[in-house]
Order: C-alpha cells, then sequence, then structure tokens
C-alpha cells in the first residue's frame, strides 16, 4: 500500500485535516466558500486521486505501527496531542504515544488528556526531558501529580473541568492538532467503539469531543474489526488514520470503589442521611433525574434512595453520569428511565450500554460543556458529590490534599453542581485526623453558590442560600446544623490545622468551567516541614 | 411537659462497644445514635495497649463531643492488675457508669462499690453517683444473678454475656439459642426483682442482619431492655425491634388516655371499651409509648 502523498501533504499541514489534504484542494470545489471560478471537469478521480487505487481507497488510513501514524500525522514539535481517559487506571495509550514521540525525537509538546491518573506516573521522565512541557487535564494522582506539585514543570499545569475542556477548545485556547484516541475496536476506516473487543471501556464520550475537534484523529486500535463496525462513537469522516497496538487498557482498572456495597457504618450513615436529604428535598418527585456519583458513600445512597423510590413509588426520569452498575440496577429494576452515559466506572455498566437501547452514550460536550447549544447537566435535579475539603461558603476543593499535593481531578464537579437543581456534597467530617470542613480552601474548585447541601457524618448543613431547603429537611427529622458548627466539630476533634506553607512559584491554574480562572495551585514549601 | 403527664422512663435500647484503643472511633462513634455508648478498655484492647486505652477514654470523656450522650466504661475485671488504675481514671474522668465484666458473684460488686465510694471522695464526686453495670458471663454468675443484681443501689443494670459463659458451660451457640434460654431467664428475673434493666447477649456475625433482628426479638419477647452491641451497623436495627407499630401506639395512647379521663374524673376503676383495666396494663401502655418516642428519634 502506497500513500506517499497523504503524508508529505499531512507534514506540511498539521493542524489541517488529511482528508482536506488529501486533495489538491477541497476549499477550490467548494463553490460557495471563495470568489475564484470552479475548475473544470479534468476526470472523475482529478480531485479525488486517493479513490483510484483499491487498497488505497479502503485501506489508506492503517498505519503498520505507532511510529508511522505519528510521523503521517503531521504532529510537529511544539504541537498539542490529545487522549481520553476512558480506561482510567488502566490507561495505556497515553504512555505508548508518548514513549514513541520520545523516541522519534519530539520536543516541546502539550499534553491534553482529558484526565491523568497515577498509572501515568512516567510521563514525569518525559517531562524532564522536555518531551512535555506544558499540561491540561482534568486532574492527576501519584507520582505525576507529586511531582508537578513539587514544581516539576516551568509552564503550570492547566486543570479544567469536563465540560470546562471542550470550552477551552471552543474558546480557541486548547487547540489539539492530534488525538490519539485509544478504542477497543476499529474498522479500516476508522469506526470505533467502546463497547466492543476484549477490552471494553464502555461510552466514548470524552474521546468523541477530540475526534470531532482535532486537527488529525488517529484511532488506535486493540481489535481491527471488519467494517463498518457499527453502532459506532467515533465516525469514519472523523478519523484520519488507524493504529493497530497490542492493548489500550486494563478494563478492570476502570472500576472506581468496589461494585459491592460498603459495610463501612460511618458511610452508610453518611449515605442515609444524603437519600433521605433528596428524598426530603423538593425535588424527589415522579420523572426527577439524579446523576450519583461513584465514591462508596454515593453508591450506597443510590441503594438507600432505590429502596425509598421502590417504596414510594416515585421513578427516575434519568439518570447521568459517570455511571456504576448500580444506575443499571436501578433502571433493570424499572427505577430509571433513561440513562446517558459519558463515561462507565464498571464492567456492568459498559456491558449494559452495549445492549440496553434506554442506556444512551453521550459526549462530553453533550454531558456538561457551558457553551454547547445543549448539555445535560443543565436538566439535572440533583447531584451527589465529593469533596477533599468545604469552606464556610461552601466553595469545594476536589483537587489537592491537606498536604497541598494535587491528587483528585476537577472532573464534572463544577460542571454538574451549577447545573444541577440541588448539588449535595458528601463526606466524612474528618478524613483520619484531616478535617474536611476548613475557613479556607488549599484550591477552590468549585464555587460554594452552586453547592446547595454538605452531608456528613456528624450532621446536614444546608447553604445559608437555601433557606426554604433547611426548613424542609429539619421537618423530615433530619440532623440540620449549621457549617459553622461542622467546622467547630472538626476543630474541637482535630485541632485546627497549621496553615500550609508554599512558595511564590505557581504550578498550576484552576480553570472554572467557563475558561476562567478561579484559583491557583503554588509549589508546596517543604523544606520547613 | 409531654402529653402524659407520667410517661415512662425508659432504660437504654442499644449498648454499643467502642474499642478505646481506637482514637478514630473513639473521636466519630458520637454520632451513631446509640442509646449509650460502651469505651471498652477490656476485651477489644490488647494488653500492651492497655495504658493509652485508658488514656484515651479519660479525655475522651472530657470531650464535647460525648457530652450529653450516655457514656459507660467496660473497666478490666476485678481479679487484673489494670482494674484500680481503670477505676480511678474513669471516675475521675467523669463516667457516668461502669460496667464490671465477669461478675460472678455479689462480693465483686461490692468491692467494685467500695472502690467507687473511695474515688468519689477523692475527687469530689457526689457519693454513689457512678453507677454499676453488672456483666454476667459464667456459670456461677448465672447462678447467683439475684445476689449480684440486689448487690449495690448503684446497680442500674445487669447484662448477659454469652461468649465466656457458653465455654463455661460447654455449650455450643446456635441460631436458635436454646443454649442460652436459662441464663437469659435467670437474668431476667435478677433484673426484675432489683428493678434495674436488663441487656441481652452481642450477636457477633455484623453480617447476618436477619440473624439480628431474630435474636433481638427473641430478646424484645423474653422482657430485655436491649442488646449490647458490636457493631453500628446494628443500633438502626434493633431500634426498629424496639418500635411499636402505629397500631400498638394507638392501642397504648387509648389506654393512658382512659386512665386519665379517670384520674380526672375520680374514679377508681379505669374503662377501656367497656373493659375494666388495671394499674400494671396503664403502665406497660406507658412503656409502648415511650418506646415510641424513643423510635421516632432513631
Amino acid at each position: 500500500m502506497t500513500v506517499p502523498s497523504l503524508v508529505q501533504d499531512a507534514a506540511a499541514r498539521p493542524a489541517g485535516r488529511l482528508e482536506a489534504a488529501a486533495g489538491s484542494s477541497l476549499a477550490a470545489v467548494a463553490p460557495s466558500a471563495v470568489a475564484a471560478p470552479p475548475p473544470p471537469f479534468a476526470g472523475w478521480s482529478a480531485q479525488t486521486p486517493h479513490l483510484v487505487d483499491e487498497s488505497v481507497k479502503t485501506g489508506r488510513k492503517l498505519c503498520a505501527s505507532l511510529e508511522e501514524a505519528v510521523k503521517r500525522s503531521g504532529l510537529q514539535d511544539g504541537g498539542t496531542i490529545s487522549f481520553h481517559h476512558g480506561f482510567r487506571e488502566g490507561d495505556k495509550v497515553v504512555l505508548a504515544v508518548v514513549d514513541e514521540l520520545a523516541r522519534l525525537g519530539y520536543k516541546n509538546l502539550t499534553l491534553a488528556s482529558s484526565s491523568l491518573n497515577s498509572c501515568h506516573g512516567r510521563l514525569v521522565e518525559h517531562i524532564r526531558a522536555g518531551v512535555i512541557s506544558r499540561v491540561y487535564t482534568s486532574g492527576m494522582r501519584g507520582r505525576l501529580a507529586a511531582a508537578v506539585s513539587r514544581g516539576l514543570m516551568e509552564t503550570p499545569v492547566t486543570v479544567h473541568s469536563h465540560g470546562g475542556r471542550i470550552a477551552l477548545m471552543d474558546l480557541g485556547e486548547l487547540r489539539v492538532d492530534v488525538a490519539f484516541l485509544g478504542v477497543p475496536t476499529c474498522d479500516l476506516f476508522g469506526n470505533a467503539n467502546g463497547v466492543s473487543g476484549r477490552s471494553r471501556c464502555g461510552s466514548l464520550g470524552y474521546a468523541m469531543v477530540d475526534a470531532a475537534r482535532a486537527g488529525v484523529v488517529v484511532a488506535v486500535a486493540e481489535q481491527i474489526v471488519p467494517y463498518p463496525n457499527v453502532p459506532a462513537s467515533i465516525l469514519q469522516d472523523q478519523v484520519d488514520l488507524v493504529v493497530q497496538v497490542d492493548e489500550i487498557g486494563d478494563p478492570s482498572k476502570i472500576s472506581v470503589g468496589a461494585a459491592r456495597l460498603t459495610t463501612n457504618p460511618r458511610e452508610l450513615l453518611i449515605a442515609s442521611y444524603a437519600a433521605a436529604v433528596m428524598e426530603h428535598s423538593g425535588y424527589f418527585a415522579e420523572g426527577f433525574s439524579m446523576q450519583a456519583g461513584t465514591g462508596a458513600s454515593a453508591i450506597a445512597t443510590t441503594r438507600y434512595l432505590g429502596k425509598r423510590m421502590a417504596e414510594l413509588g416515585v421513578r427516575a426520569a434519568w439518570g447521568l453520569g459517570g455511571i456504576t452498575g448500580d444506575m443499571v440496577d436501578l433502571q433493570r429494576e424499572g427505577l430509571v428511565g433513561k440513562i446517558l452515559d459519558t463515561q462507565d466506572f464498571d464492567a456492568q455498566a459498559a456491558a449494559d450500554l452495549a445492549v440496553n437501547p434506554d442506556h444512551v452514550e453521550i459526549t462530553a460536550s453533550q454531558y456538561a460543556n457551558p457553551f454547547a447549544k445543549g448539555a445535560a447537566v443543565d436538566q439535572l435535579d440533583m447531584v451527589i458529590l465529593s469533596a477533599l475539603e468545604i469552606d464556610l461558603d461552601f466553595n469545594v476543593n476536589v483537587l489537592t490534599g491537606s498536604d497541598g499535593i494535587i491528587l483528585g481531578a476537577s472532573g464534572g464537579h463544577c460542571d454538574t453542581s451549577a447545573g444541577a437543581k440541588l448539588s449535595i456534597i458528601v463526606t466524612p467530617l474528618l478524613r483520619g485526623r484531616i478535617p474536611m470542613v476548613r475557613d479556607k480552601l488549599t484550591t477552590k474548585v468549585t464555587p460554594g453558590e452552586t453547592i446547595g447541601v454538605l452531608v456528613t457524618d456528624h450532621g446536614v448543613a444546608v447553604n445559608p442560600r437555601r433557606p426554604e431547603l433547611a426548613e424542609r429537611l429539619a421537618a423530615a427529622g433530619l440532623p440540620v446544623v449549621g457549617i459553622e458548627q461542622l467546622y467547630d466539630r472538626c476543630n474541637a476533634i482535630a485541632g485546627k490545622p497549621r496553615p500550609l506553607e508554599f512558595t511564590d512559584r505557581v504550578v498550576g491554574f484552576v480553570r472554572y468551567r467557563d475558561g476562567s480562572v478561579i484559583d491557583t495551585v503554588y509549589q508546596v514549601k517543604e523544606a520547613s516541614r | 411537659m409531654s402529653k402524659y403527664a407520667a410517661v415512662a422512663e425508659i432504660p437504654a435500647r442499644s449498648m454499643m462497644f467502642v474499642p478505646a484503643s481506637n482514637a478514630s472511633m473513639l473521636s466519630t462513634a458520637a454520632v451513631y445514635g446509640a442509646d449509650a455508648f460502651v469505651f471498652d478498655l477490656e476485651d477489644a484492647v490488647s494488653p500492651r495497649e492497655k495504658d493509652s486505652a485508658r488514656l484515651l477514654a479519660f479525655h475522651a470523656l472530657q470531650s464535647p463531643l460525648w457530652r450529653g450522650l450516655d457514656v459507660i466504661i467496660r473497666v478490666n475485671g476485678v481479679d487484673t492488675p489494670q482494674f484500680e488504675a481503670d477505676i480511678d481514671a474513669m471516675v475521675r474522668g467523669g463516667a457516668a457508669a461502669i460496667r464490671l465484666p465477669m461478675v460472678s458473684d455479689a462480693a465483686m460488686v461490692r468491692h467494685l462499690d467500695d472502690r467507687l465510694t473511695e474515688r468519689e471522695q477523692a475527687y469530689g464526686r457526689p457519693p454513689g453517683s457512678v453507677k454499676i453495670v453488672a456483666a454476667v458471663e459464667s456459670a456461677a454468675g448465672v447462678a447467683n444473678a439475684i445476689a449480684i443484681a440486689t448487690a449495690s443501689p448503684r446497680l442500674s443494670a445487669i447484662a448477659l454475656a454469652a461468649f465466656d459463659y457458653l465455654v463455661d458451660m460447654r455449650a455450643v451457640r446456635s441460631p436458635g439459642g436454646a443454649e442460652l434460654f436459662y441464663a437469659r431467664c435467670a437474668v431476667l428475673h435478677a433484673a426484675r426483682v432489683a428493678k434495674i434493666a436488663a441487656y441481652d447477649v452481642v450477636y457477633g456475625r455484623v453480617d447476618d442482619e436477619a440473624g439480628f433482628i431474630a435474636e433481638a426479638e427473641l430478646a424484645k419477647g423474653l422482657g430485655f431492655d436491649g442488646k449490647s452491641l458490636i457493631n453500628p451497623r446494628q443500633i438502626p436495627l434493633l431500634h426498629r425491634v424496639y418500635t411499636p407499630s402505629e397500631a400498638e401506639t394507638a392501642k397504648a395512647e387509648h389506654i393512658v388516655a382512659a386512665a386519665e379521663a379517670a384520674l380526672a374524673a375520680g374514679v377508681g376503676a379505669i374503662n377501656v371499651d367497656g373493659a375494666m383495666i388495671d394499674n400494671p396494663v396503664v403502665d406497660a401502655a406507658r412503656r409502648v409509648i415511650a418506646y415510641a418516642a424513643a423510635g421516632r428519634n432513631r
């Protein structure tokens, strides 16, 4: 198979679409685009030479190796590469591609993965070597996060929400030159999905955004399957190149928190309060909607709420997420109508997406993009969210730990809390001896004006902006207290934490979903500790 | 003032053990809504942690977290090297009650009573203010239950503990609990003779909710005031067992209303729907109302 012209043309136009670059100029044949007269007919394939040879026509996208895919993509030093995080801790695509880029001598790239996890620790070496010089991500954990927090990068990382990532793309700040999208199965034309093959991650909601927006789209496939690989999440008219690799990810590491119900009495207590808050919130009525979250307390809340839904005959019209098997179970029990799924958090949810017509894959833009023509979060009644810290104004940190080190992700936290009618934060009042209610956050990710209720094992605090809600919950017998009381109790139990010390060096900017900078992460000062 | 002038005081239903060696649990367990908590210095604490557990319990007693809650201390037994130090620290720390393990005769209770009196004087606490819960865990203890239950005015409750008792009896725990039947009845009789509360055994299989509920219903039916618990998940289950149904509550309210009407009218005989009832029935109805109120508060 020979496709030399494609490679050369692409190299010359790194940010253009390969198919546009394939002929002399597609723009030249679009009559409305230019004033110049259209060219005269010069034979059926004059403008489409890639359609002449049968093997080129059908096989032109397939690359023999990652190296070939990288070279044909036209990626250049200083370019921007993107990935999706559908495999979470099991991802193998980011490092495989960046390793290859390092081997090929690339420098100064911007890495824009929809999120990064502990499994990406080895990126530290690529950053030190100058292969990666800028990072956009929803979050990071482990070795990479610790190194970044200690000042690994000259250019601060940009931490965005899931919806905010698309806002940054559509506002023009984040322009992806080449998207390397790991997909379990793909055909030669690039039709790909996450619900078939050996390693299924389920929804490709984050990858679909990049497929629609990147300059060049490379489908990095674990299995090549016969055409047409439908239903496809990533489509043949979006994909420029296809390359097969041994493995794209370990689906067993998608799961966050075990699927089984927690036996921790504290998590169960929080969950029973959270379910009661939902029941008595005023939004619990036939046809309501919810996003359930994935932590142990959130999953237990879903179970408790499901029980009440069954007892009271109240059904949800739809559920959103971040989908776990628990939401799927509720739907099977007839308690949830439709599931809108931007990402799957366990194998049961991923398997259900493949077969259930009422379980629908949506893009991250349809999920949470604040500037989208329609984002599902804006239709949402209630969402359950976690927190690493919450302050007396209900502002929430989900990014940095009590030691100032990045250990989490912005995720859909600020997107769903802005969109939903009621956002419910669930957290133990203390984790170990670390108090969760603070007078001042380490890092602000979600503004308190979008948070409705804080549910802890020591009581339920309602945002004073919602006095009617506080009255309803108190009338229902819930232990409603002021957030100041929870703060005082934190300090009574654990003592008031000594403020962290930071240097003047900025290691990260936290972007709100609209692209604005909501907070700055500074380098932790550790010498004095 | 409640609706009924003389709503019966009911004893705690749940007596929840909290290992005093576990600082995390001591700092959070207060949220679980047990009627009484037992800081455990005895079986849940390894020998090398006895001193640190005592210190933790002492400080937890001062914590605002536990203020207003019923806290009992299970000390180490009278024949252990920790006993004197435990009693000293807990009386000084403000403990409201001591749960004494392995009580086999009345002399043990009187010994504790003496020590408490002495320590109360030393720390300026009112004499007799620290109560005693006697735990019976042997054949001798069961056989001496009435003497134990009546050994001191400090006694507020007697509790049966099954593990050591069954070893002593060479018996095996069974779902139906036939092997505990005599002991349960003996302890209950002692409690009723002494007019103190009685607590049933711990249910160890914490993941078996149905088994726990069945045992709790058995204990309630026999007349126990509650159970000793080792997992917070058992608290709401137990409270549900002890919460009367709406029909039972309505019937009790009807009886109490009739009794109060008779009192107001200066009539000696109480007439409920044409049937005459006497005072024990009214007292029982008041207890039902009290349990219903407790159930509404979890």
